[in-house]
Parts: structure tokens; sequence; C-alpha cells
């Protein structure tokens, strides 16, 4: 849970980095008017580091699980990090956005997962260190049902474990 | 659980029907395509065609159970009401207002006075008796009567404890529909779902079951756990579904009345979208693992398993034909989401659906005439049936989310559930069931404590 917390708010930081006026949600407006790299507290080498300066996901287009430019971009990244810092293991969640059936969206995100996770061993992180979770359309982080919040739901998330 | 309950038919009575008139004979043209009564009654009785058409529902006539006793005398009253209101909800009966009535309860037992009800457009009556005897057990009986040709149709007795008064009701309703319609009831029955609340983005969901008409509800799980997809097995005793426990989302199956839960399979991956096949003997699944995802079959009594398809799309959502030789699932092997079936082994696999959009959640009827499916097209959903084949294709139901379609053990109902846009802080969301008939008329929501989806509605109770 706490973890699942710290990724609603990296999504928050991300979507003010994103965007020059956050919309109408009261919570993520205030946690994102503060800017996460001026955050004193945060330890490199932490799962804050890795949430705030990395980025912890990746986004896919509707009903596809191929890594976009700008996802292998993010896990270039998030690979150079997790080499720097080789104690973490990781597992990969994948996720949909609400416009799908539930099971075929089950299977979909375990599809998204994976190719973040063959990406990631792909580059060098060794496979052991990787494992896989899809939650289908049923853990959304971005609230609404329009593409901005669709867009955001449709992702693929590293959650660092030790 | 409650104990079986016993029945006889009434031996004095059990007369076949005179004749009354014909319903509707316009009706009786557009019923044709839909093939839905196997065996149509003589048309000259009280009966209902199902059709596709506006039907008018028929006019039922439903006092009071007689009781001698005050407990008699309230279950009687109870009776009635469940039964009333289980064919009035299957949209194809009109029970009348009691306060209409000329005729009182005791009076009745002696016989209907056929022309107190024709002074009140009954087209039907049901007459019936509560007895509790020395033993404590319950004695219900009930005649049906054709009001206009003033004679029995039906006549049943049931003995069964007290408490099982709401059971009998079901198959009291469910025996006045099959002799009116032609069709089978499907009133004693449950549905098992998921029961929602909390936000979207950490929704609670837990394991519910209840009457089809929303009574006995409870759950089965307390929440801890995410739970997807329940399914009943043929005796309605176990449930198929997945869950997410200790974090590892799995198929189990969990024996209702003892509440033991098990692990279905040791598979290295990813198991969900379970279903049984019609002997109970199998269940039939999905593994996703390293990125693909194919069907498999889990002998529940071997404990072997065996994959079924073997392709690099996604492959889920498999469900048996009733005679257990094919299966129709789910696959994006062409492009996109698309309904496919194949022999039980695998074998044969042959696409159906062909229509513009993406089509998921395969069910095949009860019956065998028809699959149910949820299809998706320009940002809408929809549920609909199509024939085997892939020909005949209906569309029931539509709605911003309307998804995974349920059969009622008739065939000829089905249960879904519906979702519905939210705003960006997440207000308006609900997830609510309904209920539908095959013609696409007589959409009705089945209400829950909370939030629900994921319906799977129960065999008869054997």
């Amino acid at each position: 849970m706490k973890l699942r917390f710290m990724s609603i708010f990296a999504a928050a930081a991300m979507l003010a980095a994103c965007e020059s006026a956050p919309e109408s949600g009261a919570t993520q407006a205030s946690t994102a008017s503060a800017p996460a790299a001026a955050k004193p507290s945060i330890v490199p080498g932490s799962e804050q580091d890795f949430i705030a300066n990395v980025g912890d996901r990746v986004f896919f287009d509707y009903d596809k699980f191929a890594l976009r430019a700008d996802a292998k971009a993010g896990l270039d990244k998030q690979v150079a990090w997790l080499k720097k810092y080789p104690t973490y293991k990781m597992t990969i969640e994948g996720h949909a956005d609400e416009r799908g059936t539930r099971e075929y969206n089950l299977a979909l995100g375990e599809r998204r997962a994976n190719a973040v996770k063959d990406y990631m061993v792909g580059a060098g992180i060794a496979k052991d260190r990787v494992k896989t979770i899809s939650y289908g359309k049923e853990r959304p982080v971005a609230l609404g049902s329009n593409e901005a919040a669709w867009s955001q739901n449709r992702r693929g998330v590293t959650v660092l474990g030790k | 659980m409650m104990t079986n309950p016993s029945f006889s038919f009434l031996s004095t009575g059990w007369t076949l029907p005179m004749l009354s008139r014909l319903r509707c004979a316009a009706l009786l043209a557009a019923f044709a395509f839909l093939a839905l009564v196997a065996i149509q009654p003589a048309a000259a009785e009280v009966r209902i065609d199902i059709t596709r058409g506006h039907m008018r529902p028929l006019p039922i006539a439903i006092p009071d159970m007689f009781g001698g006793q005050p407990q008699e005398s309230q279950l009687g009253k109870d009776i009635a009401r469940v039964v009333a209101a289980d064919l009035e909800r299957s949209g194809l009966f009109k029970p009348i207002d009691q306060r209409a009535f000329i005729q009182n309860v005791a009076s009745l037992q002696a016989g209907p006075r056929f022309a107190d009800w024709k002074q009140i457009n009954a087209e039907a009556l049901v007459s019936g008796k509560v007895e509790i005897g020395s033993d404590g057990r319950m004695r219900v009986e009930f005649r049906l009567w054709d009001v206009f040709s003033e004679g029995q149709m039906a006549g049943q007795a049931y003995t069964a404890s007290p408490s099982g008064w709401r059971r009998i009701a079901h198959l009291v309703a469910d025996s006045i529909y099959k002799r009116i319609t032609g069709e089978d009831g499907y009133f004693d029955t449950q549905i098992v779902y998921i029961s929602e609340s909390g936000p979207k983005t950490d929704r609670k969901k837990r394991l519910a079951i209840m009457d089809q008409d929303g009574e006995n509800h409870r759950y089965l799980t307390a929440g801890e756990d995410l739970v997807l997809t329940p399914r009943f097995s043929p005796t309605a005793r176990e449930i198929t579904y997945m869950s997410y426990f200790k974090g590892i989302p799995r198929v189990y199956v969990l024996q209702i009345d003892t509440g033991r839960r098990e692990l279905l399979g040791d598979f290295p991956g990813m198991t969900f979208a379970p279903r049984f096949s019609p002997d109970g003997n199998k269940v039939v699944l999905s593994l996703a693992q390293d990125g693909n995802t194919e069907l498999y079959e889990m002998n529940l009594m071997t404990r072997q398993k065996r994959r079924l398809t073997n392709h690099p799309a996604i492959d889920t959502s498999p469900s048996f034909s009733p005679d257990g030789s094919r299966i129709v699932f789910n696959s994006d092997r062409g492009g996109a989401q698309q309904i496919y079936t194949m022999d039980a082994d695998g074998g044969n696999v042959a696409r159906i659906s062909f229509g513009d959009g993406r089509y998921a959640t395969p069910v095949w009827s009860p019956r065998g005439d028809l699959i149910a499916f949820t299809k998706m097209k320009g940002g809408e959903f929809f549920i609909g049936v199509m024939h085997p084949d892939g020909s005949g294709e209906r569309l029931l139901a539509q709605g911003f989310l309307v998804e995974g379609p349920t059969w009622a053990p008739n065939g000829r109902v089905l249960a879904f559930w519906k979702e519905g846009p939210s705003d960006e802080r997440g207000r308006g969301i609900s997830s609510r069931l309904y209920t539908i008939d095959l013609t696409g008329l007589n959409e009705r929501q089945v209400l829950t404590p909370q939030d629900g989806s994921d319906p799977a509605w129960s065999p008869l109770i054997p």
C-alpha cells in the first residue's frame, strides 16, 4: 500500500511536469505544486529517488503492448538506475484502461508487464531480479472516463522491492 | 443450506387444460425466428407466446395462500408475495392488485368462483394452502387455474421445513412459468457476483451470493483480497473464481457450504477466466506466462492439466457448449478480439464473429442454440447473442460499459453488469447488475447492497 501510494504521488508529479495547469483534482494539485526535485529529503538510491527522479512507469497505446519510443527512453533511465543500485528486485505491474473487458485486460496487462521485463532483461538486468503481475483494469491510477485518464492507466509500473 | 423439499403432483385435477383462446395470433408469426419454444402447448389455452414484439404481460391473480393457523397464514401470504414478484419480474406476467379481488382466500379453498375472477380480468388464477404438520414440516399445495376455460392447469404439493418457504415459492413460480410459457423456469436459482465498494483506484471486491431475486444475500469473502469472475459448478455447490490471495493471481475453487477453498492446479503463471465443464469434472481456464495467454483444462478427478491452445495471441474467456464437445473462447489472433470455437480438445478452431468491432466474453447458452457476448464498437459496449456458427447476431443491451453476460438456466434470460462513466474526481462511478430477456425487452436491475459486477447465474438448484 505504501508503494502504491508513492506511485500515485509520482504520477501526480509527472502529470504536473507535463501539463502547465493540473486539472480539478484538488489533492493532485496540492501534491503536485511542490516540485519533486526540490525536496531535500530524497536520498539517492532510495525508492523515492527512483520514483521522483527516474520515473517508475511507462505508458502504452490502446490495446497495444509494444513499447513506444518514450517508453523505451524511460526504461533506459530505469535500467541505468537499477544497474547502479543492484540490490533492488522489482515487480513490473501491467495495467489496462477501463475500455476493455475484464479477462482480456488481465491478459493484456500481463503482456505489457512482460514487454517491460523483456526490455529490461535485454538491457542487462538479471532475469531473476524481475517479476511480473497483471492487474488488468482493476487498479487505475487516474480517475475519470476520458482519454487523458485512460492514457495514464495503460501503464507498466516498476515497483521496487528487496 | 436448506434441505431439499419434496414435491408431488396433486392427484385431483391434474387434468389437461380446457379450451381457452388464442392470446395473440399476430405475435406467433414474429416468433419463429427465435426458435425458443421447444414444445408449444396447444394454442387454445392460457399461454404466453414469447416473441420479439411487444408483449402484453398475462394478468394473473395470486391471492395469499390459505392457512388455518396464524403461522400458516403468514407463510401463505409470504409465499404468494414471492411468487407474484418472481412472475412479475419476468416481464411475462402482470399480477393483479389483491385489493381488486372479489372472492376471498377462505372460500377459494372450495374452488374458484370463476365469474369473480373474470370480472377483474384475471386470465390465470393461483390458489394454494399451507399446512404445518405435527412433525413441524410444512406442506404447501397450489393449483393454477385457467379462468376463461374454468379448468385446472397445474397442481402440485411440496413438503419442506417452514424456513424453506422462499425456495418453495420459487418452485411454485417455476411451475406456473413453465405451464404457461412452455419454457423451464429459472426462479429457484442463485446468483454469485462481485460486490464492489470504495474508490475506483482501490476498489474493494468481495464474493457474494444471493437468490436470483436478491434475497438471502451473503458475502463469501471478507474483501482482503481482490477477487474476480466467479462461476458456478453444475451442482451450484462450488464456485470457481480468481483471487489475488497473497498477491498472486490464481484460480480457486470454493465449496460454498463448507467455505473450503482450494488453489486450482500448480501453474507457472497467472491463471484466470475459469469455467466448469457441464459435467463438473473439469475447469477450463487461461494461463498467462511470459506474455502469452493460452487455454488449459484442469481435470478435477485426475488433477491432470492439458494445454488446449498454442498460439502467441491472447486466448481467454473459454466456455463449454452444454454437451461438453465444444469450447467457445476469445482470441486476438486475428489482430483484435474476436470469438472462436474449437473442439473440447483444442482441434477445429474456427472464428465465428465477423461484425464491426471487437467481441469478448462469449458464453454458450445452456440450451446450446446461442452464444452471448460483449461487443465493443464506436466507444460503446453492447451485450448480444449469435448462433454458434456466428450467424444471427442481435444486440440486446448497450451502454458506456456493459459486460459479462451470464445465462439463466432456461437460456432465455441473461444477467450482466453495467458501469457508468466517472468524472476526474471519480464521482459518478457505479456498477450494477441487470437482467434482460432474450428479446431485448424487460431490462431490470437486480438490487444489491453495494455495487456489483461479474454476475454468474446458477443452474436450477438440484
